[in-house]
């Protein structure tokens, strides 16, 4: 019997480690004037996720790194970053996604267009106001059936993509009307209006169109699409923001 | 909706189809535009050659009322398109209140300018 059929069973995926620099844009308010660049050197496989790096970088690196996360699985929708120059959930991103070989950098900074408060840690009130101003809420005044409000599986499926939004901030903030002028609502506050308009048992269409109708409603998106590429539930964004504008179209011309 | 304190938010509150109705002049004028310039070029730089496009052939070819009316609509519905173009973008980067007015009505005054001069132009040949 011959050994050389027996060979250590090393599974190539597994165990590939590479060293990553991670660059993160770091800003103390009580010590710095301008954000500044720090880069830390991790150790990591190709199917760990950014957020696992950043947490490596926290947790045994330098504690005082400040950012959000809750759920880490794609769904809270609290660690929006700008990874390598996109808008990204950290979560949801592997870094055999953003990264080529050992060595190679990732670059992570808070999202634009909202006040930094430490690091990568954002102020989300600008946006949650934009969010309330839509009105985020069922509304129907009509006495209630004895069982539940039916929906047709047809008319349920014209908020199927508006209603996967987790208010991660990702299309807001990658929007450059947002960036440039904060009274935009922002997509993500659109979405939400899409999500209650086109619900067939919503009975405040009118008045949700109505604030769509405003200067700071649909009419400020300029269709860059940047949204819906940043988008991590793969909402089609632009293409709900243009049929916000079409129902607001119909319902007052 | 956020509960107006002042005059600027009730302003920005108030119903109004403006924006709506420039939205849809922005689809429809660029649409037409699209046809009436590419009529424009093919008549300046195709059927005539550059020799035969002397002052008096133009004059001869604008005393057609048709045809002043094909360069003013081109003259008006481009300064208006521009124009509305135009001031989107001051809307979105000029955020200073005052800034902005003066900026707009500078704008405004030139855009007027050129179309009342146009305008003149074309019919006074």
């Amino acid at each position: 019997m011959t050994q050389a059929q027996i060979t250590p069973s090393t599974p190539a995926t597994a165990a590939a480690m590479m060293t990553l620099k991670v660059k993160v844009l770091r800003f103390d308010p009580e010590k710095d004037k301008k954000a500044h660049w720090e880069t830390y050197e991790v150790e990591a496989s190709a199917g760990d996720r950014v957020l696992d790096v950043i947490n490596h970088v926290k947790w045994y690196v330098d504690p005082s790194l400040t950012f959000r996360r809750s759920c880490a699985h794609g769904i809270c929708g609290s660690d929006a970053m700008l990874i390598n120059g996109r808008n990204r959930l950290a979560c949801k991103t592997l870094l055999r996604d953003v990264v080529k070989k050992s060595g190679d950098t990732i670059t992570v900074e808070p999202i634009r267009g909202l006040k930094v408060e430490k690091d990568l840690l954002v102020d989300m009130e600008p946006f949650f106001d934009s969010y309330k101003a839509i009105m985020p809420y069922f509304i129907n005044e009509s006495p209630e059936p004895a069982a539940e409000r039916i929906q047709s599986p047809e008319l349920a499926e014209r908020m199927a993509h508006s209603s996967n939004c987790i208010l991660c901030a990702c299309c807001t903030t990658s929007c450059p009307i947002f960036w440039v002028n904060g009274s935009y609502l922002g997509p993500a506050s659109i979405v939400q209006a899409h999500r209650f308009i086109f619900d067939s048992r919503d009975e405040a269409t009118q008045q949700r169109l109505n604030i769509m109708n405003q200067n700071t409603g649909v009419w400020r998106c300029r269709t860059a699409y940047n949204c819906t590429e940043a988008c991590p539930r793969d909402i089609p964004i632009t293409q709900l923001i243009e049929e916000v504008k079409r129902a607001v179209m119909y319902q007052q011309a | 909706m956020i509960r107006a304190r002042t005059f600027t938010d009730a302003r920005q509150q108030s119903h109004s189809n403006a924006e709506l109705n420039w939205w849809i002049f922005m689809r429809i004028s660029g649409l037409i535009l699209v046809f009436l310039i590419l009529g424009h070029i093919y008549m300046t730089f195709i059927q005539v050659s550059e020799a035969d496009a002397t002052f008096d052939a133009v004059v001869s070819k604008l005393s057609n009322p048709a045809w002043k009316f094909y360069d003013w609509l081109i003259l008006a519905l481009a300064l208006m398109h521009g124009a509305n173009g135009a001031r989107y973008s001051i809307e979105d980067y000029v955020r200073s209140r005052p800034n902005r007015a003066w900026v707009k009505g500078i704008f405004y005054t030139v855009i007027a300018l050129i179309f009342a001069f146009g305008t003149i132009g074309l019919f006074a040949i």
